[in-house]
């Protein structure tokens, strides 16, 4: 039953070094103050899951706390590269990194399966591809019913999911609106999951009888952490900071940049920081 | 009136969707043709992004597949495994518009390395929806800036099928889909040829040389018994164009899929 901490106190309570980790959230809702306080905790040895690796796995990557990564796309979306991914990668720095790729029909078709409690995921995919050239978790399978071959690859089932979702009620009910990605299949394909939410509420009033909501028992812990999806968005509480994303690509592209930078708003800073970080027009937008 | 290269590709590819068509969107130079399509001559066309948005009509192009936008503008919005699981693999978009770093003469794309797989010279972002989009939607549009460094006699890897390697993998690999019928460049169309598939050149936009396609291309470039010129962007394409990025730019601060 999910129980209210600290973020500090649920990353030490269900993060560990080694873990298979999936921080997930499809440009929308992407647990970036989570993914900082793993940081600050300085996590190693993390195998790292998420379809599209972004500027918060670029983060986890350049401050050494991954071994492997499993993906889809890893870029910049609408600005270019992944500086510090493609550092690891190209030149080991600071760590080397493994891969597994995928593509994402396999990613989503993997989590599912993974929530539903099966071993592997079967679907129509990678065909021609030379991905299954270079993944040995690409196989494929017959249809005992017609023949035809089918792509299968393994199940996720992580150790810790890792959310931020708009809103948790005093049970622990935790409620997700907009692109809603593949949260959902996360939490319930994962042994223990963090969600961080923009507010703690009595109730999560008005919704469609068919929201997305993950029930307390499928969560570990909750806490609150407004604003804790900066530079990504939270639907119907503040907008994507787009200007945000751009700039990355100067501070991700140099070390020593990158370094300083993660010193001074990641290592130096904490949760109660996130707030202030909502593109002020976005927040008066809302209003 | 004077116009960019850049803006007639996009144009170009803008003018081959229909209303009548269910396509599966790719940021940048995809989602500008396909919005520029749905403002001008294609006002009932359907565009899906893989985000999980269904049926959307973005007021300005998303920096992300996952835009807010998209969402609010958006008939429904469906969890991205049921996006490539009931509409993807389900067989309900009838084309998909893709680009790459590197294309060949037979369409294959590759999105994922430059160089050998396990030591890249430069890792590029890798597949995301590519590789499934290329054999499950009905027919694919390939849109892409002509360089002799993108259109490549043979790519490094092969991240999403086109007609393969030799121009038959399709059938080999049991795709039945038609695969790529359009590549738009900013030079010039090409589409494949009826038996071998190769990638021949139909359509030079205006003011676009010969010379220019060859010393573009990095295979030995074929051209159709007749080529045709491209029209050029017309004042009312031009202007709906226009208007979307200047939108785009004043919404995100910074300009997108030129």
């Amino acid at each position: 039953m999910a129980a209210f901490l600290s973020l500090p106190q649920a990353v030490q309570k269900y993060v560990h070094d080694g873990d298979i980790v999936a921080m997930e959230g499809f440009t929308h809702l992407i647990p970036f103050a989570a993914g900082h306080e793993v940081i600050r905790q300085r996590r190693r040895d993390l195998t790292l899951i998420r379809m599209t690796p972004d500027i918060l796995y670029d983060q986890l990557i350049g401050m050494g706390a991954a071994r492997k990564l499993i993906f889809s796309w890893g870029g910049n979306p609408g600005v270019g590269s992944l500086h510090r991914m493609r550092d690891a990668v190209e030149r080991g720095w600071p760590a080397p990194l493994e891969i597994e790729e995928h593509s994402h029909a396999a990613m989503a078709n993997a989590y599912e399966a993974g929530a539903a409690g099966l071993p592997c995921a079967v679907f129509r995919g990678y065909l021609g591809s030379d991905l299954a050239n270079v993944n040995p978790n690409i196989k494929s399978i017959a249809c005992p019913f017609t023949g035809e071959r089918l792509a299968a690859v393994p199940a996720i089932r992580p150790d810790v999911a890792i959310i931020h979702a708009q809103k948790a009620d005093r049970d622990g009910n935790v409620l997700i609106e907009g692109i809603a990605g593949v949260q959902k299949e996360t939490v319930l394909a994962a042994k223990r999951a963090i969600v961080t939410v923009e507010e703690i509420v009595d109730d999560l009033g008005a919704r469609s009888p068919n929201a997305v909501v993950l029930p307390a028992w499928t969560v570990s812990a909750i806490t609150a952490v407004a604003g804790g999806a900066h530079p990504s968005y939270a639907h119907g509480y503040y907008s994507r900071d787009n200007a945000f994303y751009s700039a990355w690509d100067t501070i991700s592209r140099d070390r020593e940049t990158f370094v300083e930078w993660m010193r001074t708003n990641v290592l130096e800073a904490g949760p109660q920081d996130f707030a202030a970080r909502i593109p002020r027009r976005a927040v008066e937008v809302e209003s | 009136m004077t116009y960019s290269s850049a803006e007639m590709m996009t144009v170009a590819a803008a003018r081959a969707l229909s209303s009548d068509d269910i396509c599966f969107v790719g940021i940048g130079l995809p989602s500008a043709a396909c919005n520029l399509a749905r403002l001008t001559h294609a006002p009932g066309i359907t565009l899906i992004y893989e985000s999980g948005t269904l049926r959307t009509r973005p007021d300005v192009l998303p920096l992300s597949i996952g835009d807010g936008e998209l969402c609010e503008t958006a008939l429904t919005t469906v969890s991205v495994p049921e996006i490539f699981r009931y509409w993807l693999q389900g067989g309900r978009i009838t084309v998909g518009f893709l680009g790459g770093a590197q294309v060949d003469r037979y369409g294959n794309l590759n999105s994922t390395v430059i160089g050998d797989y396990f030591r890249p010279s430069v890792r590029l972002p890798g597949s995301g929806g590519a590789t499934e989009i290329a054999t499950s939607c009905g027919r694919i549009f390939i849109v892409m800036r002509q360089t002799a460094r993108s259109f490549v006699n043979r790519i490094d890897f092969l991240t999403t099928l086109g007609h393969g390697r030799n121009g038959t993998e399709r059938k080999a690999c049991g795709v039945e889909t038609e695969g790529p019928t359009l590549l738009i460049s900013d030079l010039c169309m090409m589409s494949p040829d009826p038996e071998t598939k190769e990638f021949v050149v139909h359509s030079l936009h205006a003011g676009a040389t010969r010379d220019q396609v060859r010393s573009n291309c990095g295979w030995p470039v074929r051209f159709a018994d007749s080529v045709e010129e491209t029209p050029p962007p017309d004042p009312i394409e031009l202007a709906a164009l226009r208007a979307l990025q200047a939108r785009t730019a004043a919404a995100h601060g910074v300009s997108t899929g030129d």
